[in-house]
């Protein structure tokens, strides 16, 4: 029972489960999903009821109507009301889903107390806690994670961004060539990377996982080879990926540094050489 | 005043005659016959059928072009085309379909039927009718050569940066560039034309609440297209000197906007989808009183949400943006705008389904189409509502859940719509049936074929399957989708084929339609099928929205009348 509804909410709904955006996505969806419903069941069973009730027989006549005023007010003011009701729940959800929430866990890793939120109503919704905060910037064709440094320690990665469970990460998107867009669904909506602009977007990962999506704008020929991967790890786990990625980094850079040193110095015996020739 | 108000004696007009510049023919050349008739046709009649036999081939590449691209997704990480030539299937398909083929349909139609409809012996500038065709006709030869060298790959939008010489540096965006200008070009004028026509040339009597549904809806189309094309023409301009001529409007890395050019493509883009779709509302405005017997259901509320529709999809191009960077504002505005456009499309289906309320409904080809359209159009409509909802925006759009919604409003209404068109005026354009029978059996196959190739669809995008990727890998139920979806474009395409056939077929053989076979309401089925090239001989006065059914009583009154008479029987009361 619960693996068929499962498989009826892959076939009608968003991805969600991961990250409170997404669910709030979700269950937006899913109310607008209900009343869709009974607007298609309602106005294409009444078309193909008249269809079948109004067919042409021997002997009937068609009534020759021009018209009713009363009834065209009437579902001109009911699809208002619809959406009207729609545009209202979508203004409750919106908070839910646009600001970052507050992080369950502080910069060192541990657990925060309950984020009750502020008794304050004009204020957006600061996170509490630490926050993440990665400068995602999309290439042909791979994604750039860059991380905030920490004590001198510089820490980037190309394909697979790793997260702690629990804290709010938020992303600041932007792009280096074309256009791009950011998107793992399971952790909420996308955005586009757009070369000269800043676009933000946020989430939380509820729980450990790997989590995957693909750039979801047209960017060359091998658009759809520019996958993401976010993989959620605890605070820990992610805190010794992140000094491991920097002292790998810094190893390459002085790997780098002392090729770049020996080309130069081989150049300049070449050069040398050639002159005393 | 008094003095100009006076009747003109017959010597002011004799006076009057004389000034007038004298007509003299100096020779009477011979009409030319064959093909010659063709190219120097000023006809409207034969222009609107070039026009209809361009767009049909246009829509078999357009439609090949999809084939192979569901050939392609059939299976996972399939190599059955190459990335580079994904790209340049879907850019042609799109750009296809939309420039050369909806657009141009209903330029095909509308030329054929609306000097006909309202009562004129053509339209008001015959010359630059003829122009605006085959203007459109070398824009799609300027897109199709490309394809022996290489076709533009940036999408039927093209988007910049990627559409930059940087990024797209074949010459197949020159192409697109050219097909946008002549086509767009071409449109323009033929809009201005219709619109002088039919503010200008009604017969005596229709005024502007007797002008045929079909016929408002072109004259909103026409003024669409004049104020939507020429944002792209502007864009379009901006993109080919951005690329050859050293300007930097889009480019990022000179002080451009990235984000400039898809404003100016969607305030083109979103009214566009109104011009592919308005004509087809009114296709179906016409077919459906014809068939159930009976007057449209609120003829006014019908033009007037024609109307509204228009002004408000001026109002709605960001909805396609709702995920690039912009204010809550904004993302608010133009939700709400697109709910605002969600209600008189939904006051039209109302009124069509009142339409058949009480009627005595006739199941011909032409309402079977018309009918399939609108109850698909409506799933798009309502798929619409989804995506007008921008935090729900932001997990559907460029997904396969918009592709899904786009075909089931611009395919539901348009395609259907011409299709529609085509069984219902073709006796009137060649003067001969279509088979009714083989009309059925297509459209069976083409309403199935439809929903199993793009039902389907909304549940890829919500899996995560984004727009044009030329490859997916096998994760939970992607290939089944996609399998699912590419057997239906073959179903789709045996309902197309057979439409052709039947087409091809009919020209020659089908039964004689004579003049008005679907004892229809609208002045076109006065004319024998097909009609003189003058078109009236004499202009009937219009006395209702449904002239041809107050003539048909006439007729049948007199008829009658006479037959009592020879029957030594007086009248007894008229």
């Amino acid at each position: 029972m619960l693996a068929a509804l499962n498989t009826l909410a892959g076939i009608l709904l968003p991805e969600d489960g991961a990250s409170k955006n997404a669910d709030d996505i979700a269950e937006l969806y899913a109310l607008i999903l209900v009343m869709a419903l009974v607007v298609f069941v309602g106005v294409e069973g009444a078309l193909i009821w008249f269809m079948i009730k109004f067919k042409a027989r021997r002997g009937r006549v068609a009534a020759q109507i021009h018209g009713n005023t009363r009834l065209e007010i009437g579902w001109t003011v009911g699809a208002a009301v619809i959406l009207v009701f729609i545009t209202v729940v979508t203004f409750i959800k919106l908070p839910g889903i646009k600001n970052p929430a507050a992080s369950d866990i502080d910069a060192n890793g541990n657990q925060v107390a309950s984020a009750a939120l502020l008794a304050s109503t004009d204020q957006p919704a600061v996170p509490k806690g630490a926050k993440l905060n990665i400068v995602v910037d999309g290439q042909q064709y791979v994604w750039r994670f860059q991380y905030p440094r920490q004590d001198d320690k510089e820490v980037f990665a190309y394909e697979e961004m790793v997260v702690p469970v629990g804290m709010t990460v938020t992303l600041d998107i932007t792009a280096d060539d074309v256009a791009h867009s950011w998107w793992i669904p399971a952790l909420g909506g996308k955005m586009d990377a757009i070369p000269g602009y800043t676009n933000k977007t946020w989430f939380k990962a509820d729980r450990a996982g790997s989590f995957s999506g693909q750039c979801a704008e047209l960017c060359g020929r091998n658009h759809a080879n520019m996958l993401a991967r976010v993989r959620a790890v605890p605070f820990d786990e992610y805190q010794s990926w992140y000094d491991q990625q920097a002292a790998d980094i810094k190893a390459a850079r002085e790997e780098g540094a002392r090729q770049r040193a020996e080309i130069l110095k081989q150049e300049r015996e070449a050069a040398e050489q050639a002159e005393s020739e | 005043m008094a003095i100009t108000s006076e009747p003109p004696t017959t010597e002011t007009t004799a006076v009057r005659a004389k000034a007038r510049p004298q007509i003299i023919a100096h020779e009477v050349r011979p009409e030319p016959t064959g093909w010659r008739s063709w190219i120097t046709t000023t006809d409207h009649k034969k222009i609107g059928i070039l026009y209809l036999y361009t767009t049909l081939v246009f829509f078999c590449l357009g439609g090949v072009e999809a084939l192979l691209m569901r050939i392609q997704l059939g299976s996972p990480e399939n190599t059955f085309v190459s990335p580079e030539t994904y790209n340049q299937l879907f850019t042609m398909h799109g750009t296809t379909m939309i420039f050369l083929v909806i657009v141009p349909v209903w330029a095909g139609f509308a030329n054929y039927l609306v000097p006909l409809m309202i009562g004129a012996r053509d339209v008001a500038f015959p010359r630059i009718n003829a122009w605006s065709y085959w203007m459109f006709l070398f824009g799609g030869i300027a897109l199709y050569a490309s394809m022996f060298f290489t076709p533009p790959e940036a999408g039927w939008f093209s988007y910049v940066p990627l559409s930059l010489k940087e990024y797209s540096p074949s010459g197949g965006q020159e192409a697109w560039i050219y097909m946008v200008h002549l086509t767009g070009l071409a449109s323009m004028l033929g809009a201005v034309n219709f619109i002088a026509t039919i503010h200008n040339m009604r017969a005596p009597g229709m005024g502007w609440g007797r002008i045929p549904l079909f016929v408002w809806t072109i004259l909103v189309y026409a003024y669409l297209i004049v104020i939507a094309l020429s944002s792209l023409a502007a864009a379009a301009t901006m993109l080919l000197l951005d690329r050859n001529f050293g300007t930097s409007f889009f480019d990022p890395t000179q002080g451009g906007s990235a984000l400039l050019w898809q404003h100016l493509f969607w305030f083109f883009g979103h009214p566009e989808v109104y011009i592919l779709v308005l004509p087809a509302f009114g296709v179906f405005s016409e077919v459906l009183p014809v068939f159930a017997r009976k007057p449209i259901f609120g003829y006014k509320a019908i033009a007037a949400s024609t109307a509204a529709i228009a002004f408000l999809g001026l109002l709605v191009w960001a909805h396609h943006m709702f995920s690039t960077p912009m204010s809550t504002v904004v993302l608010a505005f133009f939700m709400l705008s697109s709910f605002l456009i969600a209600v008189p499309t939904g006051v039209k289906i109302f009124n069509w389904i009142a339409t058949l309320w009480r009627g005595t409904i006739e199941y011909r080809v032409p309402l079977l189409y018309s009918i399939g359209g609108i109850g698909t159009f409506l799933m798009g409509g309502i798929t619409g509502i989804f995506l007008a909802v921008f935090p729900v925006d932001w997990q559907l759009t460029d997904t396969y859940f918009v592709v899904a919604h786009f075909h089931y409003t611009a395919f539901g209404a348009a395609a259907f719509g011409m299709i529609a068109a085509l069984y219902f005026w073709f006796p009137k354009m060649s003067g001969r049936m279509m088979s009714e029978k083989l009309g059925k059996v297509s459209f069976w196959f083409f309403l199935v074929g439809f929903h199993v190739t793009f039902l389907v669809q909304h549940s890829a995008g919500l899996s995560g399957m984004p727009r044009r990727v030329y490859e997916y890998t096998d994760t939970g139920s992607l290939t089944i989708y996609n399998q699912i979806s590419s057997a239906g474009s073959f179903i789709l395409s045996i309902g197309v084929l057979l439409t052709i056939i039947n087409l091809v077929r009919s020209v020659k053989s089908g039964a004689i339609a004579g003049s008005d076979p679907w004892k229809a309401n609208t002045l076109e089925w006065f004319m024998p099928s097909p009609p003189p090239e003058n078109n009236f001989d004499v202009i009937p006065r219009v006395r209702s929205v449904e002239p041809m059914r107050d003539i048909r009583r006439e007729v049948e009154q007199q008829t009658a009348t006479e037959q009592r008479f020879q029957a030594g029987r007086p009248p007894t009361t008229i």
